[in-house]
């Protein structure tokens, strides 16, 4: 399944750093970010619900930076 | 100042109030350790956030973050009792931070009121003839809405009342408006300049023109250009190394110099290892590149051409072959019947023959006999039909076969025909295995197609190439009037994806071939060719679905203008990669032998993140041929 959800982060780095973080993470089998739109592209894998995972990303997100943003 | 958040004002205004303490500090040059107690107030005004990020940073294993760096950075500097440096350093880090997001938030904002196309309501008549503001996705197909002057079109719909003159420019480009009239279609995203509409929907709001633009817009740049994957493993790397060999520098020199001399001097080389620090930072190069393909897809998209990613932009600028579909793509689409040459019958009983044999097909050659019939066939008269692909249909009309197509039907089927080399296109007749004549149908050249070919030579396209499903002489034809040079003529729609793929293997690998077609039964050409340009298909959800560019109206000008953007901002892309990471490398080496201090070393930093951001920008426009 593949789902879009609007991010707030402000360095390109960051932005980054999240889309590795999101690529390597545990349910999800690809991710995109976006930074000019502030997105985030997210193909869980099959059987997976987004549900458990974002909220666990959202996490590890804000440990990438305390200001990052995923609006779930 | 308005357009700031609160985020970026209260950021400036601690800029702005630090700087003037600094300025005055520098100015009264106080003491030890009241000069210590005096910078530190400037110093945390500008840089606490940054500290408590670092912090955070800290405690979070995130050891390389930016925070980090400049914190270890000045207050490594503080130590070493340079207190204004410290302060310059903070300030100037966060007079980046502050440029590069107030002009990313704003060209967000231009490009995103470019493409301002999304309709928020939609006008229906309430039951006393008054209007009500409804929300469009709640309508269905069949709605009446009206649209007043101002408003825009929020549905796909005919016109069913009034006339107006409207604006396409943010679905095309074309900035002159366009009247329309009664019966005419109408696309979402046109704007009514004037005159009152009212409008009968024909899709569902989702479905609609400029749903569907938006979501193509919204949904770009999950595939990633080369460049831009470059960048995100370069600042993988860059930010450990420089680190590492701070520490190097700060503890290997001295060690040396300690077993050598037997003395060292701990503190030049540590001040020489926290300017390291201090240009550790990607964001220069980090930013530039998204933004550089962010302003040259809006800059496309405003001129009418939508990109799907940056990776397609990347690729278009490698294209060194272009492969045109003919019709409806280098030629109009719309075909007319120029000659009807019966044997033994009337002219106006072959065409009626013909017109029932056609009656089903949606083929722009079909359209044309069905519209030069005049009537609506009579589909009582028509029987078992069979369809065959590039030659033509079969059908049993009054229970007689009926074979219309073109001269390779009537091989197939065996029936001797007559063979005449004029332009256009032969659409034979026969009647159980009798030949009754042909009928001579063509189609026009598309305005500026001569003029686009010649300009892609000129932006360094080695070979056009043009493939088409009509005999020899119509596509030589065409392809000489185009100033096209290679021609692959009868092809059946499966054998343009073996030739697309024959150009392909036979190219060199950097070198990257795009196809032009219509997506109307090329879709999976388009799909095929390393970059697929959909051309005057707007309204096709093949062309929008299978291409990676569209071309929102018919003008041909505008694939060697889409190749400028493409071109351009690879160009920009690369100056800026180039740029900063040799100053920086430049910076590195000055500061490992002492040239440079501090101060120089964020004015670096911070420069080379501005033109980058700057020169990225200037991706939004293209010069036009004419200039």
């Amino acid at each position: 399944m593949k789902k879009v959800y609007k991010i707030d982060v402000d360095c390109a780095n960051c932005a980054n750093k999240l889309e590795d973080t999101a690529k390597k993470f545990e349910g999800i089998e690809d991710a995109a970010v976006n930074f000019m739109t502030q997105k985030i592209h997210i193909e869980f894998k099959d059987q997976v619900s987004p549900d458990d995972v974002m909220p666990e990303l959202r996490k590890a997100c804000k440990k990438i930076h305390r200001g990052c943003e995923i609006y779930i | 100042m308005k357009e700031m958040s609160t985020k970026q004002r209260s950021a400036l205004i601690r800029i702005a109030v630090s700087s003037a303490l600094l300025l005055f500090l520098l100015i009264l040059s106080p003491r030890e350790q009241l000069g210590f107690l005096l910078f530190m107030i400037p110093y945390l005004i500008v840089g606490y956030d940054i500290l408590v990020d670092a912090f955070y940073g800290v405690l979070n294993r995130q050891p390389f973050d930016e925070c980090f760096l400049m914190s270890i950075a000045t207050i490594g500097a503080i130590i070493l009792g340079e207190y204004s440096e410290a302060v310059a350093v903070m300030l100037f880090y966060q007079l980046g931070e502050f440029f590069q997001s107030y002009a990313v938030g704003k060209s967000r904002k231009n490009i995103q009121e470019l493409m301002d196309i999304r309709p928020d309501y939609a006008n229906i008549e309430g039951e006393s003839g008054e209007l009500i503001q409804a929300s469009p996705d709640e309508l269905e197909p069949g709605t009446i809405i009206v649209i007043k002057p101002g408003e825009k079109v929020p549905i796909d719909g005919v016109i069913i009342e009034g006339s107006a003159s409207i604006n396409t420019c943010a679905l095309t480009g074309e900035s002159l408006p366009r009247d329309v009239f009664e019966g005419d279609e109408l696309k979402s995203g046109s704007v009514n300049i004037s005159g009152l509409l009212k409008l009968k929907t024909t899709k569902l709001f989702e479905e609609s023109t400029a749903s569907k633009i938006l979501d193509l817009v919204e949904n770009a740049g999950i595939k990633k250009s080369k460049q831009e994957k470059f960048i995100s493993k370069f600042a993988r790397i860059y930010t450990p190394f420089v680190c590492y060999s701070a520490l190097a520098l700060a503890i290997v020199p001295p060690l040396v110099s300690c077993f050598i001399y037997g003395n060292y001097d701990m503190s030049t080389w540590v001040y020489r290892a926290l300017t390291f620090l201090v240009i550790s930072c990607p964001c220069a190069l980090v930013i530039s590149v998204p933004l550089s393909f962010f302003a040259a897809i809006g800059g496309a998209g405003k001129a009418g051409i939508l990109v799907k990613g940056s990776s397609y932009l990347e690729t278009l600028s490698q294209v060194s072959e272009i492969v045109f579909d003919k019709t409806g793509t280098v030629t109009k689409g719309v075909f007319e019947l120029k000659k009807i040459v019966p044997l033994e019958i009337s002219e106006s009983e072959l065409l009626e023959l013909a017109a029932h044999v056609e009656a089903f097909s949606d083929h722009p050659i079909s359209r044309s006999i069905i519209k030069a019939y005049g009537k609506t066939p009579d589909e009582s008269r028509i029987g078992e039909l069979e369809n065959i692909p590039g030659k033509g249909i079969v059908a049993k009309i009054d229970s007689e076969i009926v074979a219309v197509g073109n001269s390779a039907l009537m091989d197939a089927l065996g029936i001797e025909h007559e063979d005449v080399s004029e332009h256009g296109t032969l659409v034979h007749t026969a009647k159980n295995g009798k030949y009754l004549g042909y009928m001579l149908i063509s189609d026009e050249l598309r305005p500026n197609m001569k003029a686009a070919v010649s300009e892609l030579k000129t932006l360094g396209i080695k070979r056009t190439h043009m493939l088409t499903g009509d005999l020899k002489s119509a596509a030589l034809e065409v392809a000489e009037k185009a100033g096209i040079s290679e021609v692959k003529f009868e092809l059946l729609p499966q054998d343009k994806v073996l030739e697309i793929e024959k150009l392909m293997e036979s190219k060199g690998k950097k070198e990257k071939i795009a196809y032009v077609g219509d997506g109307i039964n090329d879709a999976p050409v388009l799909r095929r060719a390393d970059v697929g340009i959909a051309m005057g298909g707007l309204g096709s959800d093949a062309a929008i679905e299978s291409a990676d560019i569209v071309i929102m109206d018919d003008d041909p000008m505008k694939i060697p203008l889409a190749l400028r953007f493409s071109k351009k901002c690879i160009r920009i892309i690369y100056e800026n990669i180039y740029f900063s990471i040799g100053i920086k490398f430049s910076f590195l080496i000055l500061a490992a032998f002492g040239f440079t201090n501090m101060w120089y070393a964020i004015f670096a930093d911070v420069g080379v993140m501005v033109i980058a951001v700057l020169n990225s920008l200037r991706a939004l426009n293209v010069k036009s041929a004419k200039d």
